[in-house]
């Protein structure tokens, strides 16, 4: 890993990705809508690690951007090795059963621009035989509930996406790796009521930089989602249905 | 921006206060929360450890600076670091040590914000040569409740500079700091244990040989009585040179294993008996005059090495009280002050005797020249409130004050006659927050914000 390039930099489990990342001498392009915020980090680095992270500009939902964007990351750093892909967009759900045009961006955030930047990126990848793609999905993409079915439907659009790419990329020696995480302390959870097992971001952040290493398929983080997650999908819709989860 | 109600308390969790609480991550966050119609007023709170109410805010906002800890230079040709004032001094020491940089004051945990430690101006054990942290502070960039970010130095805005030192954040949020960093070629001290009988031997050795060592403290037994009243280790010493450390890296960050608390003890845990059979046998663990070799890590925090220890005092939680005296009355000041504490049957776990140096310019600053004892004390029962309202007169009969980070007691009418240039900081105050936006618990209690 020398080059790689984190999405959403800015996101509390990204900066924490960036600083580890940094910490092992890894270049890093740190891109987001901030460019006040990505400086903010790419100095921290700078003084802790001695590395010159660069900072640009991304705006995932202006589709249009998307190749010119990945040129400008080639050009800065030649060949990158890998993505990282950690924004995210929970929404109001209550607003987005009122207003489609919300609905339509907390899709267009977690699902739409994510294909557009992602193939890019992979067509890239694929044809030079190499790279990693890693990008964070939840798990409320695996079980539509009526707390955040909107942000729900488009991670799990994003993890089924991802699982399409996996199968595309795997006779070419690229690696895709889908992470769902549970609840973890960030700005997006931050006085949420009903949490519950609350990670550290230094906690998922250590854990996604493992299976990127080990080239794994789905992470799930904290490893014990897998198994609430699991059995949340067993559970009968009829019954489902009525629960209030 | 959410928020979320929550109980809150300082480190030596009394008083315990319901207040809403947010932890913002950008300027624009801080500037929408001291607008907001919803919550009146504001404090910011770092890594909780000062001891009593200074952090809190009853009712109000308490704004959780910890997400502003991003470093933003470094001049390895000077020393300068300018970081935000969320950082903390562990991580200061991670990134700097190995470096060859260490903190030019630290009080005894790392785990304090740079803000924080400009706001209760905190101290350390080389306060008789280094003075406090502030002392070291080239400027700083302050939030103030209008939205505006001024920045304060000795000549920029020096009045709002010399508030907001030891102004325990009460004159807006500090976003960032300029301070410079003292150069080590080792990570290690040489330190000079001595034991002394009393605490009148204990001051002779303090002002015999105090300007030998650029750190010094003396753990102090108060249960001890009669001839043996404040009898002390002192633990005085000087950065060692890398030749005199073995092994091939000077500079380690050294951490040390981590013990944790992991729940309250119940409250007979620390009895008068256990505290009396540990300051004991810590006074005969130290031999009568030695020279060692000691980590940052154990010289500087030794209680950070057991996390949560806050727990060991149960339930009810601590007082940490601590009071300086100057030169001339520190004699009977202390005296009086430990015949009190071993007569009551009050136990200090641990008590720290130190000599203090020349006072700053802040306005609410509390190191002042002379000597500085600080003890903590569980809360048993309720009689503590009467008895520490005694040691207020005490010490305000001496011409001492009390630590405004470690207090949770302290009257409005003490306050004002330890701390004489309050009226200097509410004239300032008033300036830059009419509204009084950036209030707090302790704020109001001292009287120094009117409700």
């Amino acid at each position: 890993m020398k080059n790689v390039l984190i999405l959403g930099a800015t996101s509390g489990i990204a900066q924490v990705i960036a600083k580890m990342l940094a910490a092992r001498g890894v270049n890093l392009i740190l891109a987001g809508r901030s460019m006040d915020e990505l400086n903010r980090l790419a100095g921290d680095l700078k003084v802790r690690f001695n590395c010159p992270a660069t900072a640009m500009l991304f705006d995932a939902v202006n589709l249009d951007t998307h190749e010119s964007f990945y040129e400008a990351c080639k050009a800065s750093v030649g060949q990158l090795d890998g993505v990282i892909l950690c924004y995210g967009y929970m929404g109001d759900l209550r607003k987005a059963q009122q207003d489609a045009q919300h609905a339509k961006e907390v899709i267009d955030v977690n699902f739409t621009s994510c294909i557009s930047i992602l193939h890019i990126i992979a067509n890239d990848f694929e044809r030079r035989g190499s790279g990693f793609i890693c990008a964070i999905s939840s798990v409320a993409g695996d079980r539509g509930r009526q707390s955040n079915y909107v942000y729900g439907s488009a991670k799990g659009a994003l993890s089924l996406f991802l699982q399409g790419l996996r199968n595309r990329l795997a006779k070419s020696g690229v690696s895709v790796l889908t992470v769902k995480p549970g609840f973890v302390d960030t700005r997006m959870t931050f006085g949420q009521p009903g949490l519950f097992l609350v990670a550290k971001p230094e906690k998922v952040a250590s854990d996604i930089i493992r299976a990127i290493e080990k080239k794994k398929n789905v992470l799930y983080t904290p490893f014990f989602w897998r198994w609430i997650m699991l059995i949340i999908k067993m559970i009968p819709e009829s019954v489902f249905k009525k629960l209030s989860l | 921006m959410s928020t979320i109600k929550q109980k809150m308390s300082g480190w030596g969790r009394f008083p315990v206060h319901e207040t809403i609480v947010s932890r913002p991550e950008t300027t624009a966050d801080i500037r929408r929360l001291l607008n907001s119609e919803a919550v009146s007023n504001w404090i910011a709170y770092g890594l909780g450890r000062s001891y009593g109410d200074t952090p809190l805010n009853e009712n109000g906002g308490t704004l959780i600076t910890t997400r502003f800890n991003r470093f933003m230079s470094f001049d390895e040709s000077t020393g300068i670091l300018e970081c935000e004032a969320g950082v903390s001094f562990k991580e200061i020491l991670d990134v700097f040590v190995p470096r060859g940089y260490f903190l030019p004051v630290t009080p005894g945990t790392k785990y304090v914000t740079v803000g924080g430690a400009i706001a209760n101006d905190v101290h350390g054990k080389n306060h008789h040569v280094d003075g406090t942290f502030s002392e070291h502070v080239l400027d700083f960039t302050l939030l103030l409740a209008s939205g505006e970010v001024v920045r304060c130095s000795r000549t920029e805005n020096a009045p709002l500079f010399w508030a907001t030192v030891g102004g325990i954040g009460l004159t807006g949020i500090i976003l960032t700091a300029r301070f410079k960093m003292v150069p080590i070629s080792s990570s290690y001290y040489n330190v000079h244990y001595q034991r002394a009988r009393n605490f009148e031997e204990a001051l002779e050795l303090f002002s015999e040989s105090d300007d030998q060592y650029r750190y010094s403290v003396a753990w102090i037994d108060c249960m001890a009585k009669g001839n043996a009243l404040g009898r002390c280790v002192l633990m005085r010493g000087n950065n060692a040179s890398a030749d005199q450390v073995k092994g091939p890296n000077p500079l380690p960050i050294l951490h040390r294993t981590k013990l944790a608390i992991p729940f309250d003890f119940p409250s007979f845990v620390l009895n008068k008996l256990s505290i009396n059979a540990f300051n004991a046998l810590y006074y005969r663990m130290h031999p009568k005059d030695a020279h060692k070799l000691v980590g940052y890590e154990s010289f500087y925090y030794p209680l950070d090495a057991i996390h949560q220890w806050n727990r060991m005092y149960g339930k009810r939680g601590f007082v940490q009280y601590q009071a300086v005296f100057p030169p001339e009355t520190c004699r009977e000041g202390l005296k009086e002050m430990l015949e009190r504490l071993s007569s009551s049957n009050r136990s200090s776990f641990l008590a720290v005797l130190k000599s203090s140096g020349e006072e700053n310019e802040g306005l609410l600053s509390f190191p002042k020249k002379g000597y500085t004892l600080a003890l903590d004390i569980p809360i048993t029962d309720d009689s503590l409130f009467p008895f520490l309202r005694s040691m207020d007169e005490l010490v305000l009969r001496h011409g001492g004050r009390v630590y405004l980070a470690k207090d949770s007691t302290l009257s409005p009418e003490h306050f004002r006659e330890m701390y004489p240039r309050y009226k200097e900081f509410q004239v300032i105050k008033n300036q830059v927050d009419p509204n009084h936006i950036l209030s707090s618990s302790m704020a109001r209690r001292l009287k120094i914000v009117e409700d």
